[in-house]
């Protein structure tokens, strides 16, 4: 393996590329649009990624007393007992409740059932206050109205329980997007901000322990008052007003953040906290926000800087020079290919996005090469051809094409592990770049 | 699902599906679990809302033509994912009109009513109906023809549970007994492979859930007869030898005679004493848990308190095989309805699903995996069938190995009262016998049975209360099983309306209930 391409493989790719342009071209919704020096390529077809389902996966671990029933198919069930199997042994509290022949029959009859199992779970579950009931792909097709439905549930619940109701379908969203709309479902809910309060909230699910680093970060800075979305119990719910300031610490929340501006919130336009960099810079603009001076941050943050850039030192030695592609996945490609190119020294091959929110990217776009190829949806097949030209040293992709990839000579860096560690923020940005050194690590020590 | 895993077993046969973006997590069962260096062959239309207003019709007949054109199938399967059924856009009907040269198997399979084996079994059946339609029965005579009797191996698939390594045994066994393997299918077997099913003077239908139907519709267009039973243990292994040799009309018994595996002596040895009577709860598809209640049985000396399975196609057969061990059989695919009765019985081992392994692990029980759906470690790197001789060794390991050795069951009882042998004592390897040790590394075995007591005295109205007396007596009883203890006792009490437990109570209790 080594980390240069030769012309010809080059050249080759650009061909592959243009054909690839070709062919989607004729699709009226394909074309070329300019952001920034950018060019963005938009292809459809064949997408292997998950649905929004499998947010549920690592929202369940954040909101301790939530309850997420999937109103969907044995599909629905198969993928989150796949997806989230391994979670099983913490008394799971995810659950999916299977449509069959007579619900898709008779709306009235799949409410009746619905209404039965959700008091049945509630009445087994006394732990539960808030219970999310997530429409899939086929409760969508059906018109299966569960906003109605948590209503109805709600009211029945007298306040005991909050019933929430939000889309994991495969239809509305992609992976990671299915945080964004169970985080929307919450907007509503949100008790409203005292008058004149200033605040800070941090929009996205990030791990306990990183919030809890943030925590200290920003009150070191003199942030008057802190909350997170989401919160750790779903009795937690964080004020939203006019003094909300929001900082978007996942880059897949955008629908969240617009209805959180809706509701009088600011939005601080940030890159994200991966590397640091973008944590130093994330945390600037919430500090100008707050009219924090820039003399504070450096003070703040400069020891935790430091100590990640020494760790960070280790694993750039490592990186640097090496080519690298991104599958479609999870909305993190852009603020993780920033970070590799600007921080570890990584080539960009080609970024490949499920969909460019530019309002939640305006930031990091700034900050990618403008001759990068980024590319938006999918068209499988076409993106593994050009892979396969341009052979980069790591690929990261879905579990679905790691070991095919593999057992084509090409190192992968599986994607969702990107998506469930703690790689947020100044001391966890060694590890971040660690998760990409040790897939070609291994290469390098295996045999055979 | 069942469709894909027939795409994925064989060469030359591609999948397409009509299905939202998401459905494609199913790629990773095999890449992962299976750990398959090649993406399972099915393309997925992969349409989302805005193609719904559009003409998501348009949008399969690309996806056809693209897949087609790329991976030029042999054999093309065309269907739909639960929620591509709902918009009825019929994506073989679409696909049989497009004058593709490879055969289009339609697949019909009602995902919201039935589920995966039912589709994998129709799929295949659907193919091999489609791929022999023309085809007349052949007049087959090994004899006359001076060759050896042939069979198909008929339903391992990719995800079933050690199929690789069945395959491989079974061959072998069927060679012991003068027999050849014309091919096995679906499992590494191309449609071409397919057309030549008609060649083999019989089938053996080694994995029922899938390859049944098959089997019934060529014995009655072929003529083809078929091997029912199951080679999984030593008894049905002697068994499928005799019904090889009365369907290929050969004399099978010095197969059988010369069929090498130590499970009988190692059953009979007498370490293997302390099996007798465990507890078993089993569950899983029909054709395993069948086959590892009568090992169970009559191989290890065990005794069945439950068995069940999702596998609700062979409910008769499963009921029946309940029926010879006295208890009901549980046809389910809720595992909280598994768990509930694993929890009610309070088995000693439990044989079932990486389910039943998860809710055996919760409630500190022994278990061992017999059956899919599978995990990752039920594709090991080393040969680990289940069926044949070889298969029988593999299971006596498999399912001793969780349970506390007989040996060390009778030192802990002898030593039970010594500082470094007591219920929270650290293993002595560990070091010290200390307690404050104990908290750091608690031993697994030990601590087992004590979660299930305190999940069942939840069903109790008015849980009885323990005398301090009853309490100390109880805490001389081996802490291993010291769980049963308390629940029997306290079950006991509750039927009774007893409302202090005394030491009297555990006795009586004890007695009432036997070992």
């Amino acid at each position: 393996m080594t980390g240069t391409s030769s012309t010809s493989d080059a050249a080759a790719s650009q061909a592959c590329l243009a054909s690839g342009l070709g062919t989607s071209s004729s699709d009226p919704s394909a074309g070329n649009l300019r952001s920034g020096n950018l060019q963005v390529q938009h292809e459809q077809g064949q997408r292997q990624v998950f649905c929004g389902l499998a947010g549920i996966v690592w929202l369940h671990r954040k909101i301790q007393d939530a309850f997420f029933l999937v109103v969907g198919s044995r599909t629905c069930a198969h993928l989150l007992q796949s997806a989230a199997g391994v979670m099983i042994f913490a008394e799971p509290r995810f659950a999916t409740a299977v449509l069959g022949d007579r619900d898709l029959a008779g709306l009235a009859d799949c409410n009746e059932e619905l209404d039965r199992v959700v008091t049945e779970l509630l009445a087994r579950r006394p732990d539960i206050g808030t219970l999310f009931l997530v429409a899939s792909c086929p409760s969508e097709v059906i018109k299966l109205d569960l906003d109605n439905a948590a209503e109805r549930l709600s009211r029945e619940q007298q306040g005991r329980v909050r019933v929430l109701a939000y889309s994991g379908s495969g239809l509305d969203t992609t992976f990671t997007q299915g945080e964004d709309t169970c985080l929307s479902a919450l907007v509503p809910v949100l008790p409203e901000a005292a008058a004149g309060t200033d605040a800070l909230l941090v929009l996205g699910t990030l791990p306990d322990v990183v919030e809890d680093q943030f925590r200290r970060l920003f009150e070191a800075l003199g942030i008057p008052s802190l909350h997170f979305l989401p919160p750790r119990r779903g009795s937690e719910l964080p004020p939203v007003g006019p003094g909300t300031r929001l900082l978007a610490a996942q880059p897949f929340v955008g629908g969240t953040a617009a209805a959180l501006i809706d509701r009088g919130a600011t939005l601080i336009e940030a890159p994200y906290p991966f590397g640091i960099e973008g944590t130093r810079a994330w945390i600037a603009a919430a500090a100008e926000a707050f009219g924090i001076s820039a003399a504070r941050v450096e003070a703040v943050t400069a020891p935790a800087a430091k100590r990640a850039a020494v760790g960070l030192e280790r694993y750039r030695a490592q990186l640097a020079g090496k080519r690298i592609s991104f599958m479609p996945d999870s909305q993190l490609e852009i603020p993780l290919a920033r970070f590799l190119q600007r921080e570890c020294g990584m080539e960009l091959v080609e970024v490949g996005v499920p969909y460019l929110d530019r309002r939640m990217m305006g930031a990091e776009l700034n900050w990618l090469p403008s001759d990068l190829r980024l590319t938006e949806g999918q068209d499988l097949e076409r993106q593994l051809d050009r892979l396969r030209v341009d052979r980069p040293d790591l690929t990261v992709c879905g579990l679905g094409l790691a070991n095919p990839l593999e057992a084509e000579g090409l190192t992968t860096k599986w994607s969702i592990e990107l998506v469930f560690s703690p790689v947020h923020g100044f001391d966890q940005a060694a590890d971040l770049a660690e998760l990409f050194v040790r897939p070609l690590n291994r290469r390098d020590r295996l045999a055979f | 699902m069942g469709a894909i895993r027939i795409a994925a077993s064989m060469q030359g046969v591609h999948c397409v599906l009509h299905a939202p973006q998401g459905d494609s997590y199913a790629d990773l069962l095999f890449t992962m679990i299976a750990r398959s260096a090649k993406r399972p062959p099915v393309t997925y239309t992969s349409f989302q809302a805005r193609d719904m207003g559009a003409d998501t019709a348009e949008l399969v007949r690309k996806t056809l033509r693209e897949t087609v054109e790329r991976f030029q199938p042999r054999a093309l399967l065309v269907g739909e994912a639960c929620t591509g059924e709902l918009l009825q856009d019929q994506p073989a009907a679409l696909a049989q009109g497009m004058g593709f040269d490879c055969p289009v198997v339609p697949l019909e399979l009602p995902a919201f009513t039935r589920k995966e084996h039912w589709g994998a079994s129709e799929t295949f059946h659907q193919l091999v109906r489609t791929l022999l339609r023309g085809q007349q029965p052949r007049r087959l005579d090994p004899v006359a023809e001076g060759r050896r009797p042939r069979a198909n191996l008929l339903g391992a698939t990719a995800l079933g549970f050690r199929c690789r390594d069945d395959i491989a045994e079974v061959t072998k066994l069927l060679d012991s007994a003068g027999v050849d393997v014309n091919l096995s299918a679906p499992a590494g077997a191309s449609p071409e492979d397919l057309l030549r099913i008609p060649e083999a003077d019989f089938n053996v239908c080694l994995y029922p859930e899938i390859a049944q139907s098959t089997c019934v519709w060529l014995e009655r267009m072929f003529k083809q007869p078929w091997v029912k039973t199951v080679p999984i243990g030593v008894g049905a292994t002697r068994d499928f030898l005799i019904e090889v040799g009365e369907v290929a009309g050969i004399d099978t018994s010095a197969a059988i005679a010369a069929g090498r595996t130590r499970l009988p002596w190692f059953s009979r040895s007498v370490d293997s004493t302390y099996l007798t009577g465990k507890r078993v709860f089993i569950f899983g598809d029909a054709s395993h848990v069948i086959a590892a209640a009568r090992i169970a049985t009559e191989e290890l000396g065990f005794e069945v308190v439950g068995l069940g399975s999702y596998s609700r196609e062979f409910g008769r057969e499963l009921r029946a095989a309940a029926e010879r061990y006295g208890v009901e059989a549980l046809i389910s695919d809720d595992y909280l309805e598994v768990e509930s009765a694993v929890l009610d019985l309070a088995p000693e081992l439990v044989l079932g699903t990486q389910m039943e392994r998860h809710i055996a692990k919760r409630a500190g029980i022994p278990c061992a995996v017999i059956s899919s759906p599978v995990h990752v470690q039920d594709f090991p790197a080393r040969y680990a069938p289940q069926m044949g001789f070889e298969g029988a060794n593999v299971i006596f390991d498999t399912w001793v190995h969780p349970l506390m050795m007989g040996l060390e069951e009778h030192l802990i009882t002898m030593f039970r009262e010594d500082e470094e042998f007591h219920d929270e004592a650290v293993a002595s390897h560990l070091g010290s016998g200390k307690l404050s040790a104990a908290s750091a590394e608690p031993s697994p075995k030990p601590a087992a049975a004590e979660p299930t007591a305190s999940a069942d005295s939840i069903g109790a109205d008015v849980a009885p209360v323990w005398e301090p007396e009853a309490e100390l007596e109880l805490k001389k009883i081996p802490f291993f099983v010291r769980g049963k203890a308390r629940r029997n006792t306290e079950r006991f009490a509750a039927e009774r309306g007893v409302a202090r437990i005394t030491v009297e109570t555990l006795y009586d209790a004890k007695a009432y209930f036997g070992r």
